[in-house]
């Protein structure tokens, strides 16, 4: 095996071994007006097509690859794990069934859960409160995996999030239940207990995202 | 006598703002045009508007000027002067003041002997676009370009902190290195043309060679021509000849200035690029003259005027490029640096001195 190693050995060394530069190399000009050729093609394309989207013409090539953020979003992958939403049951009120999995497996400790006796003894139990500290979520998505009634899932697309304090990443069982109710300069409330017909209620929000 | 003066002064005003205003614009360049290079949108975010209802159509104009990202020089220029204006305690005062001035003065008072256009005949008075019509003015710009460094060596010094007075310490030795290379090449295109006279150097370009290939200096200079840019490009301090600023390693001679004086040192670069652009125009590429375009075609007044337009496309199209080249080449190592200035620059531009002479005892 020595002979293998010899000739690893040899080879890695004329792998390290420069090659010294041809006289056309080292004048260095060639390459250069490489580079300025690149350069200056893209220069003259993308500013001929942002002349040209200012008058209305080629506005499916796009100039630039930017994002012009807030205005416009990025679009994102339905499979994305986004901010946390709860679903609904056709009369408004939430899936969940307090079985307490989603705040057990949460590695981050950040699901806060009230559960309330429900009347339907199919059901047996329903949240009354359901709270998630954003300020201490990691979006491992463990709880969206977790849950047997499907009541928690990941898929708000809403990824700008931030408040003006560590309170204020709390979310509670309304924000939840209709994502985009709550706006940044609320103040937070935790722990917002409601009872089954305050569900029913809210179903009327407008601006409830839920299918 | 009073009118001569009160042309000359009109002449200077129109250069330096011209030349100023240029050299603000280029922060617009610089930054739209990298942005375009790159595939990006670039600045466009600075607006404001005006309050009263009547200002509407101001308001309209202004957002179209902050969505093509025309107003962030003015909110540079608002943002520099209401910095504080810190000096270090190890430095002087005085000297720290100075020299931010000692280096824009010198890049902008090289401008004044930068022909840009033919002689204009108004009022039975030809007004040669110039102005100071120095006799030697080629050997005055070359001379205000290296005081200029001056500016960046006390800069260096009177901070006294270790990274300032590295960055002015690089600057000396890049310009040294330089300094010459752009003289020694330039001395080809004396001989030439056999003049010192930017303006008469411009009106020789102005011949053709075997009858249609304009004499220009980058046609009869060619290795001079590429000498020159280089040497000059490395004389800007911009990148990929950065090495005074280095602003990934040491900030560079102007780490201690904050506020309007760094905003000098920042103007310097641009009136250099300008003023380099414009020698580069002047020297090797017809300053104002007009190819293939026969004196007598229009009235003498509108070819000197188109003469200007045409010095300015040149210029123009110098600043593009040397802002692409800025923006494409990496920045060189120090000791490539040297070896690039002492080891080829010179001894091509010395061999170019030779070459040239030879030619021209023969063709004579």
């Amino acid at each position: 095996m020595a002979s293998l190693s010899d000739e690893l050995l040899h080879r890695i060394r004329e792998a390290h071994k420069r090659r010294s530069l041809s006289w056309w190399e080292r004048i260095y000009l060639p390459a250069i007006a490489q580079g300025l050729w690149v350069t200056a093609v893209h220069f003259w394309r993308n500013l001929f097509l942002h002349i040209a989207h200012r008058l209305g013409l080629f506005r499916d090539i796009p100039a630039a690859v930017t994002i012009q953020y807030p205005d416009q979003q990025r679009k994102t992958s339905p499979r994305l794990r986004t901010r946390h939403r709860l679903t609904q049951r056709d009369d408004g009120t939430p899936r969940c069934v307090a079985c307490m999995l989603c705040e057990t497996v949460c590695p981050a400790k950040c699901i806060y859960i009230t559960p309330g006796e429900h009347p339907d003894p199919n059901v047996e139990k329903y949240a009354k409160s359901f709270d998630i500290d954003l300020g201490k979520c990691v979006y491992c998505g463990y709880c969206v995996e977790v849950c047997p009634e499907d009541a928690i899932r990941m898929d708000t697309q809403i990824h700008d999030i931030s408040a003006f304090s560590r309170d204020g990443m709390w979310l509670d069982i309304i924000e939840l239940l209709h994502p985009g109710t709550r706006t940044v300069t609320d103040p937070p409330k935790k722990f917002v207990q409601l009872e089954l017909e305050g569900f029913r209620k809210l179903k009327s929000n407008p601006s409830n995202l839920d299918s | 006598m009073l009118i001569d003066l009160g042309i000359k002064l009109t002449l200077a005003i129109v250069v330096l703002f011209g030349v100023l205003n240029i050299a603000g614009l280029l922060t617009w360049v610089e930054r739209k045009q990298s942005a375009v290079m790159q595939d990006r949108v670039g600045a466009n975010r600075a607006v404001f508007y005006l309050p009263w209802r009547w200002a509407a159509p101001i308001n309209w104009v202004l957002r179209k000027l902050g969505g093509l990202g025309l107003l962030h020089p003015l909110a540079d220029v608002i943002k520099l002067l209401t910095k504080e204006d810190f000096v270090p305690e190890t430095g002087n005062r005085f000297l720290f003041t100075l020299a931010p001035w000692l280096s824009v003065f010198f890049a902008l008072a090289a401008f004044a002997a930068i022909p840009f256009g033919d002689a204009l005949k108004l009022f039975g008075r030809a007004i040669e676009l110039q102005v100071a019509h120095i006799d030697a003015a080629l050997l005055y710009v070359l001379a205000l370009a290296s005081i200029g460094v001056y500016g960046v060596i006390l800069a260096g010094m009177a901070s006294g902190t270790n990274l300032s007075v590295l960055g002015g310490l690089r600057a000396a030795s890049q310009m040294l290195a330089y300094e010459i290379a752009l003289g020694v090449s330039l001395i080809g295109v004396i001989i030439w043309y056999g003049t010192l006279d930017l303006q008469e150097i411009i009106r020789r370009q102005g011949a053709s060679l075997w009858g249609w290939i304009p004499q220009w200096g980058v046609f009869v200079q060619p290795l001079g021509c590429v000498l020159f840019m280089t040497a000059a490009l490395a004389e800007t301090k911009r990148v990929p000849f950065d090495l005074p600023e280095g602003e990934p390693e040491i900030i560079g001679y102007f780490v201690e200035y904050s506020g309007m004086k760094f905003g000098l040192f920042f103007l310097t670069d641009f009136v250099e690029t300008v003023l380099v652009a414009a020698l580069t125009t002047v020297l090797f590429f017809g300053g104002w003259q007009i190819p293939w375009l026969r004196p007598d075609v229009f009235s003498p007044t509108v070819m000197a005027l188109l003469g200007v337009l045409a010095f300015t496309v040149k210029l123009g199209f110098f600043l593009w490029l040397f802002m692409t080249i800025r923006w494409t080449l990496p920045r060189f190592r120090y000791d490539q640096l040297m070896r690039l200035g002492w080891k080829a620059l010179f001894p091509l531009s010395l061999a170019n001195i030779g070459a040239t002479s030879l030619i021209r005892v023969l063709v004579h």
